[in-house]
């Protein structure tokens, strides 16, 4: 057979991409992803990282609201090492209204979400970092999610189950015959060298770039590009993911995700052309820190260690020509009975809670086109690390007494860890101080996980995230990356490009503790390793 | 724009820069590798015990709580606290009996103390100590301090008429290594602040400092003393005006720094008032007052720095005192840690470690030679007579001997 010959190709490796290229393998099919830069490098590596219960949708938006609810449920099942079980508590202070409480949890129960009114003392006693003022809280089962893990995670498991990924390698056109796609063109950014792909389904899962690419198919996809601002704090403050229960405004979620905690977001319409360059304005800083001390006091007097903007891709709904009416549900596109198109799907929307079941959706178009029928396995099977342990067993499993590194390596590897062969004590050196990452885990990137820079490594082991954000770790990756490329030149560029990407994020919040980090950093890198 | 005035962080964690200059100073990283070190065990790890206290590591009691990652810190995060701090909150394992028995320095002293000739003897047996090795993992080649046959409070009650006499007032915080051990050093000091015209005072009841029960898991019970001594402080400073004093330097760091910053125990009324016996002897001296030397009195002394008078920052006090004493040939020893933090070095599985990070001292006192070696710190002096044969003896005793 031909190798450039698949079943279907997925474009974009975002949480969606992934999802999908997953179910699509699982499902018997030969697929293939391609991806212009890295996983998750749009929006499902720029947002909050919760795992919604649901609950922030059920007022105006019940159909989200149950679909979160039943793939939250679904998702703390199969990628359980991927996930924070912290639950939620929506909060009202003075200012906010009580009549919308009673609203707020009736819709909720209605849409299947256990949302429970608490006391707002007991409230204080779950979680000791909430607005003492708090007149009102609602218990939910929200969570929060690493969603680089949960996106490499699905690629692992497509990669065994045969699927393939081309990372860093754009689609430049579609291979057309009359009214049907049969392939894709495409180029490698790392060597400029093209080659073609063909399929008889393509699926479109580019996220807010999919209107450009549907574009390139000659249909329309009409994206409404929303940018939303967020801070991550130092260290976690939060151990329950804090809500305000009103109607969705601005820095309103407050997430604990692994060693930090996330504030956000804000919502700003910007021009697709912008989407590729999202900065944080001081504006949105300010409203961020304001706004969120509202939810926790402490957020005012907390280091802050990077500002980060993500682009949500809200879609315009097929029912209103006009363009206006956004749908903040899932949109799958069979351009084949929508614009007579044969062979291209978009799937988009949606979020990145409900990306497994907008995966099944466009996998089971994919099979009806295909002419293929078998059931989707996603809901059941747990994916690779989630084979429901948690991380003290895994880890007491493996070592009689685990370091701080070998309990950090199971809790961002799950169950995988005990497939790993016994590392030596070179191996057990640490890359990452902050985070507590050991070379052994950075050269299980390396191998597994398709790393090609220091921004794909950091996506895929958390090195570089910490407190220092690269000052120490960076370099010594580097190293084991330019060892592994053999190319120290070419890593030389990377590691400073790396820099580079990390002080983008320090310096909208480029104050205290935070500058004086980023000043030693370059000093550092300047005065003492001549970079 | 700013719109964060200051940040706050528990014990400073977020202030650290990661510069790892801690790293270079801890004693125990050099010579221990299963101690995560300094940074690790302190502001990187809150990070991820802040996640889940899962993520202690009991690796964390390898630190000695000597604080010289603190003084090296240039952002001034309190490492040493972080760690002991989450040594506090997270280690729920119950001290065996030996660490209990090691920590309670007020209880053996209370024991011991009537019938001292026995215990030193037995205590002196090589059969006693393979015997306390075997069975309480102390480890046999440790020598144990001597305990008195009268106890320091005892002696001073008896002069508290005499005391009384005096124009000016001060208290003693004697400690459990003056009240049972070493008398004759509270008497030393009782000797010097009478020539200064000062009159010494106990407490209205002291009770052991704690120090060896925060780092040996019973902080339940440090807490309980310290609430006791501050109590009793503030007798001293609010009621009867009194600056206190100690000629112990750990139990001086205890009182200011401990106290507060790991059990939680207010003592900001009273800190300013606690201090080193060499720092108040040697600012009245500063003010004026004078003292009559012996004649012909000559001593060559090497003053070595314990670890927490390093951390309260006044091991020059001491030094600017002894350098002042007519016929002191002084040398000051490098800065470094002994090696037996207490009741670290007892243990038998940290004898070796203990060993090997006073080692350099050691070696530096061998080739000064002194006829002496000076040090504010009861447990340096067991550690660095027993390892180096050389006599130890607080500036404020060989201040003592050379007055008239």
């Amino acid at each position: 057979m031909d190798p450039r010959e698949f079943d279907v190709i997925i474009l974009g490796g975002g949480i969606v991409g992934a999802g999908t290229l997953r179910d699509c393998a699982m499902r018997g099919l030969r697929a293939l992803l391609i991806e212009r830069a890295d996983i998750a490098t749009g929006a499902s590596g720029r947002n909050h990282g919760l795992l919604h219960s649901g609950a922030r949708y059920a007022v105006n938006d019940p159909e989200s609201a149950a679909e979160c609810i039943r793939e939250n449920r679904i998702l703390r099942q199969i990628a359980s090492h991927c996930i924070d079980q912290t639950d939620g508590l929506f909060i009202s202070l003075p200012e906010d209204d009580m009549a919308y409480q009673r609203t707020f949890v009736d819709a909720c129960l209605k849409a299947g979400i256990g949302a429970e009114i608490i006391d707002p003392a007991l409230a204080r006693q779950l979680e000791p970092s909430v607005n003492p003022e708090l007149i009102g809280a609602v218990r939910v089962p929200d969570a929060s999610v690493d969603p680089f893990r949960l996106c490499a995670s699905n690629m692992v498991d497509a990669k065994l189950h045969g699927a393939q990924v081309r990372l860093r390698t754009e689609v430049t056109g579609f291979i057309r015959e009359g009214d049907t796609i049969r392939g894709v063109h495409t180029r490698s950014a790392q060597t400029g060298r093209t080659a073609d792909y063909y399929a008889p389904v393509v699926v479109n899962a580019c996220g807010v770039w999919g209107q450009q690419v549907a574009e390139m198919a000659g249909v329309t996809v009409g994206m409404f590009p929303s940018k939303g601002a967020l801070l991550i704090f130092a260290h976690r403050i939060n151990n329950t993911v804090i809500n305000r229960c009103r109607k969705p405004s601005n820095a309103d979620i407050l997430v604990p995700g692994d060693t930090v905690c996330i504030i956000g977001t804000t919502s700003t319409r910007i021009p697709l052309e912008n989407c590729h360059r999202v900065s944080v304005t001081p504006d949105e800083v300010t409203l961020l820190v304001t706004e969120g001390a509202k939810l926790t006091p402490s957020l005012s007097e907390t280091r802050i260690l990077r500002a980060f903007a993500g682009v949500r891709p809200l879609v315009s709904d097929d029912s209103d020509p006009s363009g206006r009416n956004i749908s903040r549900g899932i949109v799958c596109l069979d351009h084949e009975s929508r614009d007579g198109l044969k062979g291209l799907v978009t799937i988009t929307g949606g979020k990145l809670t409900t990306y497994r079941l907008m995966a099944e959706m466009a996998t089971d178009v994919v099979c009806r086109k295909l002419g293929i029928e078998k059931a989707c396995e996603t809901a059941t099977t747990p994916l690779p690390g989630s084979q429901g342990r948690s991380y003290e067993e895994v880890a007491r499993e493996i070592w009689e007494a685990p370091s701080t590194a070998q309990k950090a390596a199971a809790a961002r590897l799950g169950d995988v860890v005990t497939r790993m062969p016994n590392p030596s004590r070179q191996d057990e050196a640490l890359v990452c101080e902050c985070e507590e990452v050991s070379a052994w885990e950075v050269n299980n990137a390396f191998e597994r996980m398709g790393v090609s820079t220091l921004t794909d490594l950091r996506r895929r082991t958390r090195v570089g995230m910490g407190t220092c954000q690269g000052e120490l770790c960076a370099c010594r990756a580097a190293g084991l990356l330019a060892k592994a490329q053999d190319c120290a030149e070419r890593e030389r560029a990377d590691l400073l490009k790396f820099m580079g990407e990390r002080w983008k994020g320090s310096y909208p919040i480029g104050w205290g503790d935070t500058l004086r980090e980023a000043e030693y950093t370059q000093w550092v890198y300047k005065h003492v390793l001549g970079l | 724009m700013n719109p964060q005035e200051k940040t706050v962080s528990k014990h400073n964690f977020e202030e650290c820069m990661k510069c790892t200059v801690c790293t270079v100073y801890c004693p125990v990283l050099q010579v221990n590798p299963r101690y995560p070190g300094p940074k690790q065990a302190g502001p990187d790890g809150e990070r991820l015990r802040l996640k889940d206290p899962y993520f202690f590591s009991y690796a964390l009691k390898y630190c000695m709580n000597c604080k010289r990652c603190e003084v090296a810190c240039p952002s001034g995060v309190k490492v040493a606290d972080l760690i002991q701090a989450a040594r506090i909150k997270y280690d729920k394992s119950v001290p065996p009996l030996r660490d209990r028995l090691l920590a309670s320095t007020d209880l053996m002293g209370s024991v011991a103390r009537p019938v001292s000739r026995i215990v030193n003897g037995v205590t002196g047996l090589g059969v006693t100590r393979s015997v306390l090795d075997a069975t309480l993992r102390i480890d046999h080649r440790r020598v144990f301090p001597k305990y008195s046959g009268r106890s320091f409070e005892a002696w001073l009650k008896r002069r508290a008429k005499e005391q009384a006499a005096f124009p000016e007032q001060v208290a003693y915080f004697h400690g459990c290594y003056v009240n049972y051990n070493n008398p004759a050093l509270g008497k030393d000091l009782v000797k010097v602040l009478n020539a200064l015209g000062v009159g010494v005072q106990l407490l209205d009841k002291e009770k052991c400092c704690g120090i060896a029960m925060i780092t040996n898991g019973m902080s339940a019970q440090a807490t309980r003393n310290a609430e006791h001594n501050v109590a009793s402080l503030r007798k001293a400073v609010s009621e009867r005006g009194l600056k206190v004093v100690t000629t112990s330097s750990s139990c001086s760091l205890t009182l200011r720094v401990e106290y507060p910053n790991l059990l939680g125990v207010d003592n900001a009324d009273v800190r300013d008032a606690v201090m080193m016996a060499t720092r108040y002897i040697f600012e009245r001296l500063e003010a004026g007052a004078t003292l009559r030397f012996r004649p012909g009195f000559h001593k060559k002394v090497a003053y070595h720095v314990p670890c927490h008078m390093e951390r309260l920052g006044w091991g020059v006090f001491s030094e600017r005192l002894l350098r002042m004493i007519p016929g002191v040939e002084f040398m000051l020893l490098d800065s470094a840690c002994c090696g037996i933090a207490g009741t670290y070095g007892f243990k038998k599985e940290n004898y070796e470690s203990a060993q090997a990070v006073g080692a350099p001292l050691f070696e530096q006192i061998r080739a000064v030679d002194p006829e002496v070696v000076a040090c504010d710190c009861e447990t340096c002096k067991w550690q660095i007579e027993m390892s180096t044969g050389y006599t130890v003896q607080n500036p404020i005793s060989i201040l003592a001997e050379a007055i008239l």
